[in-house]
């Protein structure tokens, strides 16, 4: 919402001299209207004064530029160069001097142009950042001045370059030159020759005429032909353009400051409003916040319409509300003998200043209404109500209409439309309908104010693809109280622009008014929520200042009636935060009022998943976080089973993207898309952990959640052993021994012959290995990437207690190597364990440090060499001991695997 | 004899000043002092001498062994230091050539900065407390307050996973607060740290996923002041000493009063720039106290307890706090991003 600092001066005494911008904005945001931004105006254009147009001569070395001298009252008289032909002697204009700096962002230098001094510039509307809704009368009409034909094709032009006044061009138009042109309130007044003896004098809204020109005449009409009368394009005559130098519709003294005609003299805060406020949308409830914040007195105003028109508005229009639940309230007035016309510069510029557009008078009006009350209100060209009669009802299966944007719009039977007797005319509360849009001969305006469903509205509008105006203020529910007040204000106004008659009479279909609400202000309670000591007065006082008035018959605990524009107060708590708001939320104390002392600290589980997150990071791996929600696709890239329950998954009904569609049940999908990523953006080697969550659907619909760690990594020094290194360390560093590796060549995503499943007490908690290269493939990469997935729920629940301190040895131990050869396909995993067995207690420890094939070792074996530790508790082992303990591990290995010692 | 002596004594001095190195110290000694060395060799003349001159010589003897062993021990020793000495410089390394690396992970930038979170509140007694993501739209919206017309129940902003609106993700992680109020005995103090997810599209500031903090009390006779007093602290841990704030008033359904707390931009000292956008504060946390309503609603009587709670979004906090200028890079997961942390 933009509040004009200049028009809240209508409502409070608040100069920008005595409460500046920041301070403003400060007070403002602390009281609860939060300024997003402050426009200051007046540092947006500087050094543009008035000047009156002395004299203009063609410039001595270009076709189409004028040197002009200009007279700017005190400053002096300035030359500058233009090469708009709109401008004439006498005109005022806008002169930006030499160190002037414009809205658009131009700064002014004074210059030579083709060798002539130009000691500064004219302006535009545009280059002042202004349009012609802005200044409707400086909206210029282009003469097509036949010197400045450029014929599209050079070789067949459409006029001759030798042709003369007289010529004929076609039908009745012919040649005819310039003998004198002078300004006229409308445009100018010329006189052509075209061959008669007499000269032809007639007027033109056109203003690039100048002496000597050639034009077009007409001489059935006796006008001078613009381009449109011509059908010639722009680009045939490229300096007859409907653009210049704003000349001023009015009478300014040259030399004056232009800013404040310009509107260039404001200050336009933008407040974010919060939605529970939609009565602070519009300048009577921004003052009303800022009169309590900065203790001012409301002016509030009471619209008087004289209504003398004549006539009964009941007797000229039937309104029916077919659906009271979606419009509450329909308020409607009328006007007649409607002179439409531009709304009066002051209007203009306040609309400007919230960041609309001005179109016409009665337009203008209803926005300038919904500004200042807040209530959207719409203009009906009443001739276009088919019938007479205005139907508020839901839209018929197949109905569209055209709305005011020039988009034809299907309607569904959803959306509340304002209809005459056999059409919508009107999308209710969003926008109007072109059939019954205010245009230059309406002559009978129907003004609607009324009253909707908020959540239906923002249904509509977000349906229809259109928020507008009026659609963002009713979507957050509005005050049905305010319809007659604006349908009052806008018909005052109408009356004060005279744009038209106000018929006799109002409509107000208000089928069930909403209550009051009544609440009880309890100043306990309000103190023991905000922490403070105030009295029952202080906080009427608060209250009464924005509206809200007391019954207080019982003083200590007053009835507070809730003003209708406040229905986002129902409840003590929110007495308390308007009363907390100005009794400032700053000036609350700060302090520790409560508070049993509670011991806080990370649960078991939060301690197990820093460790993992502890031990990852210590291994090399950094933490990535991946999105929960995946590809459906992606299950076919880790190659699942058509018939896995893991491609059960929770899908999202309207998903961003396909990409972003079902929730993970394999984190696996997650981690292959960070490497890839990382791997393509050659990245040369990548360690990662995660630890996140998955998502599997439960039958009461929502989802078990389980968290898994996930390791994943490639690079150059990148093997099966290291990610198993890893799962290893992990498990250690939880305290959880006894893992077992196994073999796993059925999982569909990891290399057959490289993937293990980890298995703690006989129940699987992960799996580890090389991605199998066809998952890869689906991918679109070919390098080799390593993998883990542990649950960390099982983590968590394996994990081992705290350690119990064991003596350290004090015997010395014995150390053997031993090799054997056995079939290749032994895993070396199950020799360890049978060493282990063996070994028997004396047996410390078992490691294998060779594999070998190859020469030497018969096809089809392997190589096998483990260093054996052992020693006693209760002495130094003897080598007999350490040689008999060899011979049993020997025996076994031969026994189990038909290894023999090498 | 003594001039034989004097002459050993002068000459092996000598020997032993010069000698250098270790091993022929040593040939020195077995030399002059061996069983068949040289003071032996005039030592086995005595038998010509009278007894008078015996034990004189006998002593003079005696004298020189001594001072001669003395000079070699002395000698080994200034030997053994320059030898190391020697081996020092021999040792001496270009101490500016690079470490062995070591590589060590890095945690993800935004859990360093909910961690620097959890330890403050950990050491102000709170627990941490973890929720589902899949949740019903009665704990994201219903029971905290929200009306079924809200706009944030579009289907436009929320992800659902029932065409009944029944089940969705939530959108926030303050239907920790229903939960907690639910199952935890009373005093309650907890934060609930998670994943969100809104309906919009990735760009430099949005994404479908992102993260949130709650936290909340519980407690008899809490109050605003208790919200303030917690807040500014939290604020001072993790943006400095001094950091000034404000309490601005809000709009958040489940909470009334509700705020904004905004610290004074450090950047300029509140006088307005880019980094707060010319506001000359930044908007850190939504805040309030625990709607009465929904107090009611959780089955706790909100006239004898009262609470505070208060949310707030972790990737706007690590971006602030690393500088880092884009969200996607928080979620894209690049070495190179993620080793600067």
């Amino acid at each position: 919402m933009k509040l004009s600092r200049k028009w809240l001066n209508e409502f409070i005494d608040l100069p920008i001299t005595e409460v500046g911008d920041r301070a403003f904005a400060e007070a403002m945001s602390v009281s609860g209207s939060k300024v997003e931004a402050t426009d200051d105006l007046t540092r947006s254009i500087s050094g543009v004064i008035c000047a009156r147009v002395l004299s203009l001569e063609k410039h001595p070395d270009s076709d189409h530029m004028f040197v002009a001298q200009l007279d700017a009252g005190p400053h002096g008289v300035y030359q500058v160069v233009t090469g708009a032909w709109n401008v004439h002697q006498g005109d005022l204009v806008p002169l930006a001097v030499d160190g002037a700096h414009l809205p658009n962002g131009m700064a002014i230098r004074s210059g030579r142009l083709r060798g002539v001094e130009s000691q500064g510039m004219l302006c535009s509307l545009k280059e002042l950042n202004l349009t012609t809704h802005d200044f409707p009368e400086a909206e210029i009409t282009a003469a097509a001045v036949l010197q400045d034909y450029h014929p599209l094709n050079p070789d067949k032009p459409s006029i001759s370059s030798a042709i003369a006044p007289g010529d004929k061009i076609f039908g009745p138009v012919v040649a005819a030159r310039v003998n004198a042109a002078i300004r006229s309130p409308r445009g100018m007044i010329v006189d052509l020759f075209s061959g008669d003896a007499e000269p032809l004098r007639v007027g033109t809204p056109c203003t690039n005429l100048h002496t000597g020109d050639l034009v077009a005449l007409n001489t059935k009409s006796g006008t001078v032909c613009t381009l449109a009368d011509l059908r010639a394009e722009q680009a045939e005559f490229p300096h007859c353009i409907p653009d210049g130098i704003f000349v001023f519709p009015v009478e300014l003294t040259p030399g004056a400051e232009l800013s404040a005609f310009l509107g260039y003299d404001d200050h336009i805060v933008d407040f974010e409003i919060t939605p529970n406020r939609p009565d602070c949308l519009c300048m009577l409830g921004l003052a009303r916040e800022a009169a309590v914040t900065f203790s001012k007195p409301l002016h509030l105003h009471t619209p008087v319409v004289r209504a003398d028109a004549g006539g009964e508005i009941g007797d000229l229009v039937k309104i029916t509300i077919e659906e009271p639940s979606l419009c509450r309230r329909y308020t409607a007035r009328m006007v007649k003998n409607v002179k439409i016309a531009p709304s009066p510069a002051w209007m203009r510029e306040r609309i400007r200043a919230a960041g609309m557009r001005p179109i016409n008078n009665l337009v203008d009006i209803t926005n300038y209404v919904m500004l200042e009350y807040g209530q959207p209100m719409h203009a009906f060209d009443f001739s276009c109500v088919k019938n007479a009669e205005i139907r508020v009802r839901l839209a018929k299966p197949g109905e569209s209409i055209k709305t005011l944007d020039g988009t034809d719009r299907p309607l569904s039977t959803s959306m509340l439309c304002i209809c005459d007797t056999d059409r919508p005319v009107g999308v209710a509360g969003v926008m109007g309908g072109e059939n019954s849009e205010i245009v230059g001969d309406t002559a009978m305006v129907l003004f609607e104010s009324a009253n909707f469903d908020g959540a239906s509205i923002r249904r509509t509008a977000t349906a229809l693809g259109m928020r507008t105006d009026a659609s963002s203020r009713y979507e957050k529910g509005l005050d049905p109280e305010n319809t007659l007040k604006a349908v009052q204000r806008a018909c005052e106004l109408v009356e004060l622009l005279g744009a038209g008659e106000v018929v006799e009479g109002i409509i107000d279909a208000y089928p069930s008014p909403v209550p009051e609400t009544v609440l009880h202000l309890d100043p306990e309670k309000i103190n023991r929520l905000l922490g403070t000591d105030l009295t029952v007065p202080a906080m009427l006082k608060i209250l009464q200042d924005l509206g809200f008035s007391a019954d207080t018959a019982t003083p200590d605990n007053p009835i507070i009636h809730v003003p209708s524009w406040r229905a986002d107060v129902v409840h003590y708590s929110d007495l308390a935060e308007e009363v907390a708001r100005f009794y400032g939320y700053n000036n609350i104390p700060t302090r520790f009022t409560s508070g049993a002392a509670s011991a806080g600290g990370f649960s078991p589980e939060q301690q197990c998943e820093n460790r993992v997150g502890e031990v990852c990071r210590s291994l090399g791996m950094d933490e990535i976080i991946t999105y929960s929600f995946i590809s459906p696709s992606a299950y076919d890239r880790i190659r699942l089973p058509a018939d896995s329950p893991l491609r059960n998954s929770l899908k999202i009904l309207n998903p961003l993207g396909e990409d972003t569609s079902v929730m993970r049940t394999t984190i696996l999908p997650s981690m292959l898309e960070i490497l890839t990523r990382n791997y393509n953006y050659r990245n040369p080697s990548a360690n990662f952990y995660e630890i996140g969550r998955t998502y599997h659907p439960r039958p009461d619909g929502l989802a078990d959640e389980p968290k898994t760690l996930s390791l994943g990594a490639y690079g150059p020094n990148m093997n099966f052993y290291k990610v198993k290194g890893w799962a290893e360390t992990i498990l250690s560093s939880l305290g959880i021994s006894g893992a077992r590796f196994v073999a796993d060549a059925e999982n569909p995503s990891y290399h057959p012959g490289r993937c293990a499943d980890i298995l703690v007490s006989g129940e699987t908690i992960g799996v580890l290995g090389q991605i199998h290269p066809r998952v890869m493939r689906n991918y679109s990469s070919d390098f080799e990437a390593f993998c883990a997935q542990l649950s960390f729920d099982a983590l968590f629940r394996l994990r081992g207690a705290t350690p119990v301190f064991k003596p350290l040895p004090r015997f010395p131990a014995v150390s053997r190597d031993i090799a054997v050869v056995c079939p290749a396909e032994v895993p070396a995993g199950d020799m360890v364990e049978v060493i282990k067995k063996a070994g028997g207690m004396k047996l410390v420890e078992c490691r294998v440090f060779d594999v070998y094939q190859g020469h030497h070792i018969e096809a089809g074996k392997k190589s096998v060499a483990f260093s054996l530790s052992m020693r006693s508790d209760d002495g130094t082992l003897t080598d007999a001991d350490a040689d008999e303990i060899v011979k049993n591990v020997l025996k076994a290995l031969k026994e189990s695997f038909s290894a023999e010692i090498r | 004899m003594r001039e034989m002596m004097q002459n050993m004594r002068e000459a092996a001095l000598k020997a032993i000043l010069e000698s250098e190195d270790v091993d022929s110290l040593e040939s020195l000694r077995v030399r002059y002092l061996g069983k068949k060395g040289e003071l032996t060799g005039i030592l086995r003349q005595m038998g010509k001498l009278s007894a008078e001159e015996r034990p004189r010589m006998g002593q003079l003897a005696n004298q020189l062994r001594a001072e001669l062993e003395t000079a070699l021990e002395q000698r080994r020793a200034a030997l053994k230091e320059a030898l190391l000495e020697a081996r020092l410089r021999e040792e001496a390394l270009d101490v500016t050539l690079p470490g062995t690396p070591a590589v060590l992970g890095h945690k993800h930038p935004m859990y360093n900065v909910l961690d620097q979170i959890k330890s403050i509140f950990l050491s102000m007694g709170f627990e941490i407390v973890d929720g589902p993501e899949v949740e019903l739209a009665e704990y994201n919206f219903t029971k905290l307050n929200i009306e079924e017309s809200h706009p944030s129940r579009d289907w436009t902003d929320t992800f659902y996973f029932t065409p009944d609106s029944r089940v969705l993700l939530r959108t926030q992680t303050s239907p920790m607060q229903i939960h907690a109020m639910e199952t935890k005995p009373l005093p309650i103090r907890m934060i609930a740290p998670g994943r969100v997810y809104r309906k919009d599209e990735v760009d430099a500031t949005h994404s479908p996923m992102f993260h949130q903090i709650e936290g909340m009390v519980i407690d008899k006779g809490v109050t605003m002041s208790d919200l303030k007093a917690t807040l500014n602290l939290v604020v001072e841990k993790i943006y400095g000493k001094g950091t000034v704030t404000r309490f601005r008033p809000h709009h958040f359904p489940f909470t009334e009063p509700s705020c904004e707390l905004d610290i004074q931009c450090h950047k300029c000292g509140g006088r307005g720039c880019p980094t707060c956008k010319g506001e000359g504060w930044i908007e850190v946390l939504g805040a309030g106290m625990v709607h009465p309503k929904v107090l009611a609603g959780c089955g706790i009587d909100p006239d004898v307890y009262s609470g505070w709670a208060f949310g707030m979004g972790l990737e706007r906090l690590a971006m602030g706090e690393y500088k880092i200028t884009d969200l996607r890079l928080i979620f894209e997961n690049d070495v190179r991003f993620l080793e600067q942390f």
